[in-house]
């Protein structure tokens, strides 16, 4: 028997050893408190009680108008949110792609926002939204836009859009940077020949490069609606929801109920809704990028 | 190819200009309102040059906020070992999914990667269960253990990508040789991975610096293992803030990490996008 063979003899169970250590902690640390969220939803539990209820939490939030705007909200969030970020990652890694004097320096200079901890961002944001005293409030006000302090994160609709654009600066940094990477490996040749036959840079954006890296536009999508509609800390950093539940997502709505009004099992079920969405949402993607992949097939 | 005009050239740098802009003024901003004097701050309508900027803040940060220091020390040492924890489950198991066919793989990795679909929010109730049977409810570990968790699959989709380039001829030249599996992921493959790991501890120190407050406010009451984002609120009174300290100590927290970034960037940069080209 070749040594090769035998290197490939009985490695399943090798592999499977190394697997081990990760997977374990994965099923304390993720799945099991996933089932126990599950089971948990069932029940009333609360501070001393727990009992099994059916699907009264269930039954509760579909019959809930304000649930469902909470639901619509979270929806609205993401989409405006992820185009944000997809379009202006795009924007910056063609910038970045774009050889300007200076090099590597704006590379570095536009990953701060994802280098510092978020809360740490989100600091600065709520004093530039500062209606009184904040530096955007002072600059309408000088070109005339607003004739008076104005709250920016006291208002249910500016409070809101405040938020997106909070969330997209965070997120952005990172869709750019990827969205460079993917830019700099489309073949010269296709360029190229495209250049030849007399094609604008613009054409040749559109319809040389925009294909090639559509698989991984899809890809980096999909990673930014999960990441977004699961972003927590921004908003309640921002305004805890408020006001009056105008920037209340599924996230937060779940975090108030369970950990600040120690509604467990209220919580739970809302949890649950977020892992059901995501999943569907996940699995309507991946059949998505197949037909994708295959249709831009490179 | 085709050379740019002029006009284009200067849209692009204006187009530049404006997205660095976005990117940066949050920090430039904190920057100056840490050097105004807390009266200065409240000035309305917004001025924006002082006569009167000092360095004030940073020395008096410490006063006002007395265990700042220690928040600051947590928060690099809650990073780094909660770093520490997650490259000891994603090297092995990232080797794993790099060298070997086996059963069940495709599927372990999915499941593995899916975890990145469920946030720290959305399970925190039975961690909070389990921490407390554990009794590790305002301790370090309250911190390290979740978090460490959610860095994993990132981590293991990162290093696969740079493992997958180390020829696997190597390898079986050693075992050829008669090395022991172990011995030969030690000393063939370990230090041939060098720039993959140092890409993945500075993306998961990042990350594990960035995400210290959910777990922190939740899990953790002792304000001696407090980190900086958590910590950082005292200077948010009932009354009043003090805006100018909150930033200086903003920016003094954010500088190790910034430093870690600014000093590994160029590593980072091009490892995060090692699996993004890969078509």
């Amino acid at each position: 028997m070749s040594a090769l063979s035998k290197l490939h003899r009985g490695t399943s169970l090798f592999a499977w050893l190394l697997i081990l250590p990760a997977a374990l902690y994965m099923c304390l640390i993720v799945a099991w408190p996933l089932l126990e969220t599950v089971r948990l939803s069932f029940t009333n539990s609360a501070l001393g009680v727990e009992d099994y209820v059916g699907a009264e939490n269930y039954a509760k939030l579909a019959g809930s108008g304000r649930f469902h705007d909470i639901v619509l909200r979270t929806f609205y969030w993401m989409a405006l949110s992820v185009c944000l970020k997809i379009v202006l990652g795009l924007a910056g890694a063609s910038l970045l792609n774009s050889r300007l004097k200076g090099g590597g320096i704006y590379r570095v200079l536009v990953m701060p926002p994802w280098v510092v901890p978020i809360a740490i961002g989100c600091i600065g944001w709520l004093w530039l939204y500062q209606g009184h005293f904040g530096l955007i409030a002072g600059v309408l006000q000088r070109v005339g836009i607003l004739d008076g302090p104005f709250e920016f994160l006291a208002y249910r609709d500016s409070a809101f859009y405040c938020a997106v654009i909070t969330d997209v600066w965070i997120g952005t940094p990172f869709v750019t940077i990827y969205f460079l990477a993917v830019i700099q490996a489309v073949p010269r040749e296709l360029h190229e020949a495209a250049y030849l036959d007399g094609a604008s840079r613009w054409y040749r954006f559109r319809r040389v490069t925009i294909p090639y890296i559509m698989p991984s536009i899809a890809a980096m999508s999909l990673l930014s609606v999960i990441w977004t509609f699961n972003s927590f800390e921004i908003i309640w950093i921002l305004t805890e929801g408020g006001p009056r539940g105008g920037t209340t997502t599924l996230i937060i709505d779940t975090y108030k109920r369970a950990i600040a009004n120690f509604k467990f099992g209220q919580g739970a079920a809302r949890a649950t809704i977020i892992v059901l969405l995501l999943t569907a949402f996940s699995l309507l993607y991946l059949w998505a990028m197949a037909k994708i992949n295959r249709r831009y097939a490179h | 190819m085709d050379r740019m005009a002029t006009w284009q050239r200067v849209l692009l740098y204006a187009g530049m200009a404006l997205f660095l802009l976005f990117c940066l003024l949050p920090f430039v901003e904190m920057f100056f309102a840490s050097l105004r004097p807390l009266q200065h701050l409240f000035r309305s309508p917004y001025q924006f040059w002082s006569d009167d900027f000092s360095f004030e803040a940073y020395s008096q940060m410490w006063e006002t906020v007395p265990r700042l220091g220690r928040y600051i020390f947590n928060s690099v040492f809650l990073a780094t070992v909660t770093t520490a924890t997650a490259l000891f489950f994603i090297i092995p198991a990232t080797y794993a999914y790099a060298r070997f066919e086996f059963r069940g793989k495709a599927l372990s990795l999915g499941a593995f990667l899916s975890v990145n679909m469920f946030a720290g929010a959305v399970l925190l109730i039975p961690l909070y269960k389990l921490l407390r049977t554990f009794g590790l409810l305002n301790t370090y570990l309250a911190m390290i253990i979740p978090g460490a968790a959610f860095l994993i699959p990132t981590g293991i989709w990162l290093l696969k990508s740079y493992l997958e380039k180390i020829p696997v001829e190597l390898e079986e030249a050693a075992w050829v040789d008669g090395a022991s599996r172990l011995y030969t992921l030690r000393r063939v493959v370990l230090p041939l991975a060098v720039p993959g790991l140092i890409v993945i501890s500075v993306a998961t120190f990042i990350g594990a610096y960035a995400q210290q407050f959910l777990f922190a406010v939740t899990f953790n009451q002792n304000r001696d293992y407090m980190p900086l984002p958590a910590g950082i609120y005292e200077f948010v009174g009932y009354q009043t803030v003090i805006w100018n300290e909150l930033m200086a100590a903003s920016l003094v927290g954010i500088l190790p990490v910034m430093a870690v970034f600014f000093l590994l960037q160029r590593y980072l940069i091009e490892g995060l996008t090692a699996g993004a080209v890969k078509h």
